[in-house]
């Protein structure tokens, strides 16, 4: 029962993460780095809840989520591949920007209620012992299943994820070959950011459904750190973001049964946890093949081609 | 018709100098459309923005004192710049130095000012240097992403303070709010002209020569411009590449968390909860649009300064939210690094 419980709030936790982190790993493998995963994921929180609570259907709220975070993202994708401008300066822009323009618009939205997605059993897998728990989750959970294998999928085994991966690897050789290294690596930072957006709109309308400001709480920059650790793969990444998840649930229950150690020194532990992690999936990285992406944070230029 | 994009031979002297502040006024002319379409008269809350912070000598003077902790983390992370290292958590340095100059503060019974001062800041520098440190070291041994470490570390260190403000550092006559008990008069710094303004202003204005002193005229400064530009080349050189990681990154905390000090012992007189409305966030911008430099540090965190005061002026009278100033951060930043581009290319127009 007690491993059923933490299981299933190992998932939960980690959803909102997976989605950023799968977002990420389609933007890095094209070559850009976004920085702007956290300011993202609170434009995708809010919109979400805002059409959501408007229309009143959260699956409304989920696209919405998607669009505005791709827009946003359209800035960081113009400004750092059309325009070349330096990525993490752009990347950190885009995470203030996102910050502050929530925090502005969302004050109307602090207090609403809102019915989030209801867990969804699917029959006969639900029903397996202990495990079961991973069949009984709301329709987003399922969503992000499906694109753990779908990405995986399109990036190593079709011919779009290979141009993707080569304007990464070594974007002059992808234009020789003929491949629009500016345009694969807009959509890719896009579509991207639109998938941290759905990741925000979790945690508003699933998660906790209601809208509070700052509700990513530094879950972008996690995202941004277990793309190091899972290696540019989103199966890896699956796994990063349950650890992730499964900490925080630790951490959420350690709190909720009442220890003698402060709720302040415990929110540290998800933080804590996602350094040494990094740490760890760094020098490992160090020792082994080098996987990041050849060209990963540099700007295409054809006049510097070699 | 084709339009094309050509890399320019030089980049032009003026052209870097004007294209900033095009930038900048783009980015007011972009938030003034943003403020017509929420009903608001641009003209009249921007004038209110510059009246409040500027308009008058108390207005001025609370300028300078949110410049003050700008102008220490904007060095700080300037510093690591200069080495291409990118130190994003000058917020956490400074809630550390914060901590430091407040454990002085609260649990060391001195009588003598000067020494008292002295302690807390000497307390700052060494806890938020060591602060910084660590992702210098992480860095330097095993090359980890400096910018995810010093962020994350951010949040530790605000868990930190708060656990301390809401827990066993809380005033006991405090009425339940998050922060400690004054300090005694031995621990705040002297303020003059009847403003708020203290000697941490001072402090900073000294840094910003020292910084000067210390990269442009200094062997130092010269080993970490070449590791700046050229790592391998640094190698070569002899230049001890993980030491100046470690060090650049200790000083650069250390900054910040002078700007933690200075904000206790001039401003709040206490540690409280979120002492820092992202003064450490927006040194980022600071250090980026000074290209690194001194002198242009201490001109962009006045601006940043004008800002700050003018969106409180702004909070009152039109209901505006602390969080205007981070939108409006974030667009300045978008536009200035994107007029950086036809700084170094032409767009040419033709058939070709």
């Amino acid at each position: 029962m007690m491993v059923e419980i933490l299981i299933d709030a190992t998932i939960r936790a980690g959803t909102s993460i997976l989605f950023a982190t799968l977002g990420e790993i389609v933007t890095e493998r094209s070559g850009i780095i976004n920085l702007g995963v956290e300011g993202l994921m609170l434009i995708g929180a809010l919109s979400g809840f805002y059409v959501s609570h408007v229309t009143g259907n959260l699956y409304l709220g989920v696209i919405a989520s998607f669009i505005f975070a791709s827009l946003a993202g359209m800035i960081h994708a113009f400004i750092t591949v059309y325009l070349r401008a330096n990525q993490i300066v752009s990347g950190l822009a885009l995470t203030m920007f996102g910050i502050g323009i929530t925090a502005l618009y969302g004050k109307k939205m602090i207090g609403i209620p809102l019915d989030g997605f209801k867990k969804i059993s699917i029959p006969l897998l639900s029903k397996i012992p202990v495990v079961g728990v991973i069949f009984n989750q709301d329709i987003l959970v399922y969503f992000s299943y499906f694109l753990v294998v779908a990405l995986s999928f399109v990036l190593f085994k079709t011919r779009v994820g290979l141009k993707i991966r080569m304007c990464g690897e070594n974007p002059a050789a992808a234009d020789t070959a003929g491949i629009n290294v500016f345009k694969v690596r807009f959509f890719s930072t896009i579509f991207g950011s639109g998938l941290a957006g759905i990741g925000g709109a979790y945690l508003s309308l699933a998660y906790t459904p209601m809208w509070i400001e700052n509700m990513s709480a530094g879950r972008g920059w996690i995202a941004v750190a277990l793309v190091i650790f899972a290696s540019w793969y989103c199966y890896r990444a699956m796994f990063g973001a349950y650890l992730f998840g499964g900490i925080n649930a630790l951490q959420l229950r350690l709190q909720a049964i009442g220890t003698n150690v402060s709720a302040h020194i415990l929110q540290m532990l998800p933080y804590l946890f996602t350094i040494i992690v990094l740490v760890i999936a760094t020098i490992r990285l160090e020792k082994g093949a080098k996987v990041e992406p050849e060209a990963l944070g540099i700007s295409y230029d054809r006049e510097d081609r070699r | 018709m084709k339009i094309r994009v050509v890399k320019r031979d030089k980049a032009s002297k003026l052209l870097q100098i004007v294209t900033p502040f095009i930038a900048i006024l783009l980015s007011f002319a972009f938030v003034g459309i943003f403020l017509i379409l929420n009903g608001l008269n641009p003209i009249l809350v921007f004038k209110d923005m510059f009246v409040e912070s500027l308009g008058s000598f108390y207005g001025f003077s609370e300028t300078l004192v949110k410049t003050t902790p700008l102008i220490l983390c904007g060095l700080g992370v300037a510093l690591a710049f200069r080495m291409e290292l990118w130190n994003i958590g000058a917020e956490g340095q400074l809630y550390m130095g914060a901590f430091g100059a407040s454990l002085i503060a609260l649990f060391f019974n001195i009588n003598n000012h000067f020494l008292m001062i002295l302690l807390m800041f000497l307390s700052a520098v060494v806890f938020s240097g060591l602060w910084g440190l660590i992702a210098g070291f992480l860095k330097a041994k095993w090359s980890v992403n400096e910018i995810i470490v010093t962020l994350l570390m951010n949040y530790i260190a605000i868990l930190w303070v708060d656990y301390l403000v809401y827990g066993p550092w809380k005033d006991p006559g405090g009425f339940n709010f998050p922060l400690t008990k004054q300090f005694s008069d031995v621990a705040r710094l002297s303020y003059y002209f009847n403003t708020r303004l203290h000697t941490g202003f001072f402090i900073a204005i000294v840094l910003v020569f020292l910084f000067y002193i210390l990269i442009e005229k200094t062997v130092w400064g010269y080993e970490i411009r070449v590791i700046g530009n050229n790592p391998n080349a640094a190698k070569y050189a002899g230049i001890n590449y993980e030491k100046n990681v470690i060090l650049v990154m200790f000083i650069s905390g250390a900054l910040a968390g002078i700007a933690g000090f200075s904000e206790v012992a001039g401003v709040t007189y206490r540690l409280q909860h979120s002492i820092s409305p992202g003064y450490g966030y927006t040194a980022i911008i600071v250090a980026w649009l000074a290209k690194r430099s001194a002198l242009g540090v201490l001109l962009v965190s006045f601006v940043m300064g004008v800002l700050f005061v003018g969106n409180d002026a702004l909070q009152i009278s039109y209901q505006l939210p602390i969080a205007f100033v981070n939108a409006f951060q974030g667009l300045i930043l978008f536009f200035v690094i994107s007029s950086e581009f036809f700084v170094n290319y032409k767009i040419k127009f033709g058939v070709k």
